[in-house]
């Protein structure tokens, strides 16, 4: 039971410190970092606040309550998963788009080289 | 009326010559726009050497891209009518005059060429044939309107319709894809009979098994368009 706290600490700081090197080394933009480094904090909260962990997990009927700390990990990678989708939905219209325009620039272009030949 | 005839090819080379030939040889001085959608063969080369309009898409992206592409380009050099014809050689040139026709006249914003309206013409494998119809009485019933061959790639749209699918034109399996859309947008579909080949080369082996889990992704991503907005811009 003790090591599961330190343990959960550990890990989410590692989560936050990671997150945040990424940020620095610009391999990650801020802003699809935010729910990351959110998320680590609350985790981190709750690894290292026992009383708040035992007040949500009698709160929402949670027996054993280091449970709360997966249940609140599982519901974070699925936001930020339904999240990843629409950001990569978007690219990929975007990417659909450019590449459609870039191909009528081009044979616009090739017309024009034609007319002037 | 300036029509323009696109034909969205992926490794066509040996069918889009006869495509080209067929179109022009019904059609005097047909304008054509072969959409070359990312093809590894010779497709674009054979198209250009035959003197038609040729775009050329970076990567495979699809034939719901694809067409739109031609819709941007029929729409911005002012083509009234734009024709979708397939670049594997199942349609047929000289079926053009009864699917231009309803646009002429203007009584209709898309004119789709079903094999099913003229009876027992349409040769195809069972499976596909059940595909087609299940498909059919679906999209019939979400739309109230009776569409006899949904997943027809043989279609004409007027410039109306042209903007619309500028603007929004799905990905995924656009020909029934788009009815549910056009419906949405409360525009005029209209069917007319046509005759078509089945696919010249590279038969399309379509299983039972496949048939149905063509039909299952279709009907799910036509009762997605349902709940879907129209983009308005």
């Amino acid at each position: 039971m003790d090591m599961i706290p330190i343990l959960a600490t550990l890990v989410s700081m590692v989560i936050f410190l990671s997150v945040l090197e990424l940020i620095r080394r610009n391999r990650l933009k801020e802003k699809y970092s935010l729910l990351w480094l959110f998320s680590s904090l609350v985790l981190l909260w709750f690894s290292v606040s026992r009383k708040s962990l035992h007040l949500v997990a009698g709160y929402i009927g949670i027996q054993y309550p280091p449970s709360v700390i997966f249940l609140l990990g599982f519901l974070f990678l699925i936001v930020i998963n339904i999240h990843f989708s629409t950001v990569i939905s978007r690219l990929s219209d975007r990417n659909k788009t450019l590449a459609q325009e870039m191909a009528l620039l081009k044979e616009m272009l090739e017309r024009k080289k034609r007319a002037e030949e | 009326m300036k029509t323009l005839f696109i034909i969205p090819a992926f490794n066509e080379e040996l069918n889009i010559r006869g495509v080209i030939e067929d179109i022009r040889g019904h059609v005097q001085g047909a304008d054509i726009l072969v959409i070359n959608d990312g093809s590894a063969d010779a497709t674009g080369n054979i198209a250009k050497n035959l003197g038609v309009t040729v775009i050329t898409l970076p990567y495979n992206l699809g034939i719901g891209a694809a067409m739109q592409t031609g819709y941007h380009y029929a729409h911005m050099q002012g083509y009234d009518i734009a024709v979708q014809f397939d670049g594997d050689g199942q349609h047929r040139a000289d079926q053009l005059d009864q699917l231009l026709d309803p646009l002429e006249r203007g009584e209709a914003d898309i004119v789709i060429g079903s094999r099913f309206l003229t009876k027992g013409m349409y040769k195809a494998g069972v499976a596909r044939l059940i595909a087609i119809r299940m498909l059919s009485r679906i999209i019939s019933s979400l739309i109230g309107q009776k569409i006899t061959d949904p997943t027809s790639g043989l279609r004409a749209v007027n410039r109306k319709s042209m903007l619309l699918f500028c603007r929004c034109y799905p990905d995924d399996y656009p020909e029934p894809e788009s009815l549910v859309l056009l419906h949405k947008a409360g525009f005029r579909i209209a069917e007319s009979p046509v005759l078509m080949e089945r696919r010249l080369l590279g038969n399309s082996s379509i299983t039972l098994f496949r048939g149905v889990y063509y039909m299952v992704k279709v009907v799910l991503a036509v009762l997605v368009d349902m709940i879907k907005e129209v983009p308005r811009r």
